[in-house]
């Protein structure tokens, strides 16, 4: 089948689409856009997270199909040219990325909680992004990335 | 000719500092290519089938169905390999398709190329194999007796590695207070992010490039070569992106599998594990039975340990017996005993193959060690960290292998910093939910909830022990871009997300003075660099990288000399410019060099170690030791035998910490996983079938789970090292487990003698 569908900002069209086929197999192998992850294929790690007509989904567990004519956006979509999202350039600083295999995933989940809750409490932070796994920081850094964040957001403001 | 010692710092970002990761915007931005990541235009997708038995006798395997699906473009089996079929870290000994026999539960049988990735494995799918199922083994303890059937017939029993260690005179040691245990620890999972996944390439020369991730290119490189009957310079290997590693990469998976299907299609083949798959892609923590004997004096000083510890190696060898030798040489912990017997064995089973994990052998014994001073304090009715401290090594200690601690080996002033830190407060009396145990589950609101406190510290050396020849290979350039000099570091060591690119760009700039630095993608177009496992590459790369820098400078200075026509003695390199005490600044580096560019490959060794003598098991085994404490807090509901972890605190000496970032976050990562083998993480098998082969079942830490963790690191040089550092990575995963354990103990007063805990052992309902 063929689907249409809006990613970053622009209409893409996937030809050949298989019914099986997820939004994350889509975006990574057929648009060229694999910044979304693979870990698990099964809604339980976060690494695949991007926006739904903005709203946070896995999308390893959306079949491409249900995208025709809807928007997505991607960790590649966040950034504003060469200008990172403070959240991108909060992971850096902190030191929130080491293997950075759940990076992408846990950047939109928590874009989308400063978005929501502008001064997020460590027990929000950890409440949003209980959903995303991470095996290599022990979570530290990214609380750290994600406070650093919210409050440069709130600076903003 | 041997280098000159001094620095030419000046530059920022060097040794000592934080510069953020090169990778680090790439990655956030979602732009950084994993092996998973890699596509071409005319790429296949490659599908194993597995076997769905522990053990096995293959009678026939039928293709002919799987051939018929459209797409197909190859179906493989153990018939077309085409060099020998059969690989292995330390022992040859897996095939790399079964042939006659199945071992384990997931063992690769057959091939698939197809133009989809769904379309190659409903291939695999119709693949027809025809099994004599036969009775497997899977007790550990059963594998060894004189009866049990032996798994691999030219090894004789299943007996992979027996370690034995007799130091002082264990026999007729008597003590005051004897205490004894039998502990046993589940099997852990490395459970990386990113799965097992690569890229294969056939090249005009008839070689391959492969594009893969994993630990260490050569070891891969050369057991390629091997499978496909090719010369080694024929299979180039590239690093690809590695999401995670922690030992689970350094045996193959899809490599020789992706190159096969690439030779006999003609197209590049990629194969991407499913997390499922990955559960049999890779080798596991050794699941461990441990007896323990400890005696000591009244006054709390230890006479004795006697020891006999059991790894499970599952069906094929991988890194089974250094694993052995390492449980054996680090089985007491970092305390001086006068009088040691120790028996470790690692065996074959038919359960899932077992290796590298982090922490390598010294998480297991050290839940069996740490368990026994903690049931000693209480027989003494003695201070558990105090009686950690009584008997703690320091420098200048005997181990149980007779080798003498040469370097900084501070165990008790890591246990007194943790044991100093103030404590957390204590639980509010109207809680947050999500601070207690069962968080929003709402499963209590404090009642049954009780707080418990638990220490511990671990020991594990750093680097490839036992004789074995380690060593790393640096490439170092140095030269001039638009008058402006640019150094390239090119190694063949692998970035697995520690942060290595990071440190050998600060050792460059600390050696040089020179701002810009390039680290080169890993390949094996340089010499090995061992592996990035065991704590090593710090010590090892980090060392090649240094002095290849030193032998550049010495070059540089050598060719200002020449060129300025000045004497040799008292040039200097700083911060870009030649420059002497006697004339100021000579020339600025950039135009000394001009079109000339300066290039030192350095394969560099630390100390040579030695065998263990094979009946006492004495030899100066390890190059140096690493330590790591940690105290645990916990809250556990007792009657549900839930757990919420309030806070882990560590103290860890790393030497000298290169970069005090990176440090932390292998710190914080480790002591994860630590948490995790001690409360969650257990791949479940029973009768050699494996349980919860997902993410769904298998659990690893969340950050609900995680507690903050507070640090104390300590920079007691270690003089035989590069900068005096000391390896990082692995201790703090090795303490964290017995301490958690530690405090749950201490707040339900339940044995635990088993890891990871589950709920019924606390509650006694199972
Ligand atoms: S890949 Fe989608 S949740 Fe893990
Ligand atoms: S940085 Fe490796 S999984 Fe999070």
């Amino acid at each position: 089948m063929r689907v249409n569908v809006e990613v970053n900002g622009k209409q893409r069209t996937a030809d050949d689409v298989w019914e099986g086929e997820s939004l994350l197999y889509v975006l990574r192998e057929r648009l060229g856009l694999p910044g979304a992850k693979n870990a698990c294929e099964q809604g339980e790690c976060g690494s695949c997270t991007v926006y739904l007509d903005g709203v946070p989904v896995c999308s390893c567990l959306v079949a491409a199909g249900q995208t025709e004519g809807r928007s997505v956006r991607t960790v590649e979509g966040l950034a504003d040219g060469d200008k990172l999202d403070p959240v991108q350039a909060a992971f850096v600083a902190e030191g929130a990325v080491q293997c950075g295999f759940c990076t992408p995933g846990l950047i939109v989940a928590a874009h989308d909680l400063i978005a929501r809750t502008p001064n997020p409490s460590d027990a929000e932070i950890r409440e949003a992004l209980a959903g995303n796994l991470c095996r290599c920081t022990g979570y530290e850094k990214i609380m750290d990335a994600v406070r650093t964040a919210a409050a440069a957001a709130g600076g903003g403001q | 000719m041997t280098s000159t010692e001094q620095r030419s710092g000046t530059v920022a970002g060097g040794v000592g500092e934080s510069p953020t990761r090169p990778d680090g915007v790439v990655k956030v931005r979602g732009e950084f290519a994993y092996s998973s990541d890699l596509w071409r235009e005319d790429m296949l997708w490659g599908a194993t089938l597995r076997t769905p038995h522990p053990y096995a006798r293959i009678r026939s395997i039928d293709i002919s169905e799987a051939l018929k699906l459209p797409g197909v473009k190859a179906v493989l089996t153990h018939e077309d390999v085409p060099g020998e079929n059969i690989y292995g870290l330390e022992h040859p000994d897996q095939p790399v398709l079964a042939a006659e026999v199945v071992r384990y539960q997931g063992e690769p049988v057959a091939i698939v190329a197809a133009d989809h990735p769904e379309t190659a494995r409903r291939a695999a799918a119709r693949i027809d194999i025809d099994y004599e199922v036969l009775e497997p083994v899977v007790d550990s303890e059963a594998a060894m007796a004189p009866d049990a059937t032996v798994l691999h017939p030219d090894h004789g029993s299943n007996v992979v590695r027996h370690v034995p260690i007799q130091h002082g005179d264990p026999d007729s040691a008597t003590a005051d207070v004897v205490v004894t245990g039998e502990y046993e620890v589940g099997m852990q999972d490395q459970a990386f992010l990113g799965p097992e996944s690569g890229l294969a390439v056939p090249a005009e020369d008839g070689g391959i490039d492969l594009y893969v991730a994993t630990q260490w290119l050569h070891v891969d490189q050369k057991q390629v070569a091997v499978a496909l009957g090719m010369p080694v310079d024929k299979i180039r290997l590239h690093l690809a992106g590695v999401g995670g590693a922690f030992g689970a990469r350094e045996d193959l998976s899809m490599q020789v599998h992706a190159c096969m299907l690439a030779q006999y299609t003609g197209k590049p083949v990629k194969i991407v594990y499913g997390r499922e798959e990955s559960f049999f892609g890779h080798v596991h923590r050794h699941p461990a039975r441990l007896r323990y004997e400890h005696g000591a004096t009244k006054d709390g000083k230890l006479v004795y340990v006697k020891t006999r510890m059991v790894l499970d190696g599952g069906a094929y060898a991988s890194t089974t017996a250094a694993v052995a030798g390492n449980a054996a040489t680090l089985g007491v912990g970092p305390y001086v005993v006068p009088n040691v017997r120790i028996d470790c064995y690692g065996v074959y089973t038919n359960n899932p193959p077992c290796g590298a994990m982090r922490g390598f052998g010294a998480v297991q014994a050290c839940f069996g060690y740490e368990s026994q001073m903690d049931k000693l304090a209480a027989a003494l009715g003695m201070d558990p960290v105090e009686l950690r401290v009584r008997n703690a090594i320091d420098e200048g200690a005997v181990m149980p292998t007779g080798q003498v601690v040469d370097s900084p080996a501070p165990a008790a002033r890591l246990l007194e910093l943790v044991r100093d830190r103030p404590l957390p407060a204590e639980r509010a009396a109207e809680a947050d939910l999500r601070d207690l145990p069962g968080g929003v589950s709402n499963t209590t609101h404090g009642e049954g909830v009780r707080r418990g406190v638990g220490y511990a510290i671990g020991i594990k050396n750093v680097g490839f022990s036992e004789g074995f020849d380690d060593y790393s290979t640096a490439r170092v350039r140095l030269l001039a871009v638009d008058g402006e000099p640019l150094v390239s570091v090119h190694t063949a060591a692998a970035e697995v997300g520690q942060g290595l690119v990071t440190l050998q760009a600060q050792i460059a700039r600390t050696e040089l003075g020179v701002a810009q630095v390039s680290v080169e993608q890993a390949d094996t177009s340089v010499g090995s660099a061992g592996s990035s496992s065991a704590s090593r590459q710090s010590y090892v790369t980090g060392g090649a990288v240094r002095e290849a820098c030193r032998q550049v400078r010495d070059a540089v200075l050598d060719l200002a000399a020449q060129r300025l026509d000045v004497a040799r003695a008292g040039l200097e390199l700083s911060g870009g410019k030649i420059a002497s005490a006697e004339h100021g600044v000579l020339v600025e580096l950039g135009e000394l060099l001009g079109s000339t560019s300066i290039e030192r490959i350095v394969e560099w060794r630390h100390r040579p170690t030695h065998p263990l003598d094979p009946v006492t098991g004495q030899g100066n085994a390890h190059v140096q030791y690493a330590l790591a404490a940690h105290r645990a807090v916990v809250d556990v509901d007792v009657d549900l035998g839930l757990i919420k972890v309030v806070e882990l605190a560590c103290a860890q000496d790393v030497g000298k910490a290169i970069n005090p970032d990176a440090v932390l976050g292998q710190i914080h990562g480790g002591t994860a996983q630590g948490l995790g083998l001690a409360i969650m993480e257990e791949i479940q098998v029973s009768g050699g079938v494996v349980r919860n082969p997902s993410f769904t079942d298998y659990l690893i830490p969340t950050i609900l789970d995680m507690p903050p963790m507070a640090v104390d690191v300590l920079e007691l040089a270690d003089p035989h090292a590069p900068y005096g550092l000391r390896g990082v990575g692995e201790p703090p995963t090795i303490s964290s487990t017995p301490a958690v354990v530690a405090a749950i103990r201490a707040a339900t007063g339940r044995a635990l003698t088993r890891i990871p805990v589950r709920p019924e052992h606390i509650t006694s309902t199972d």
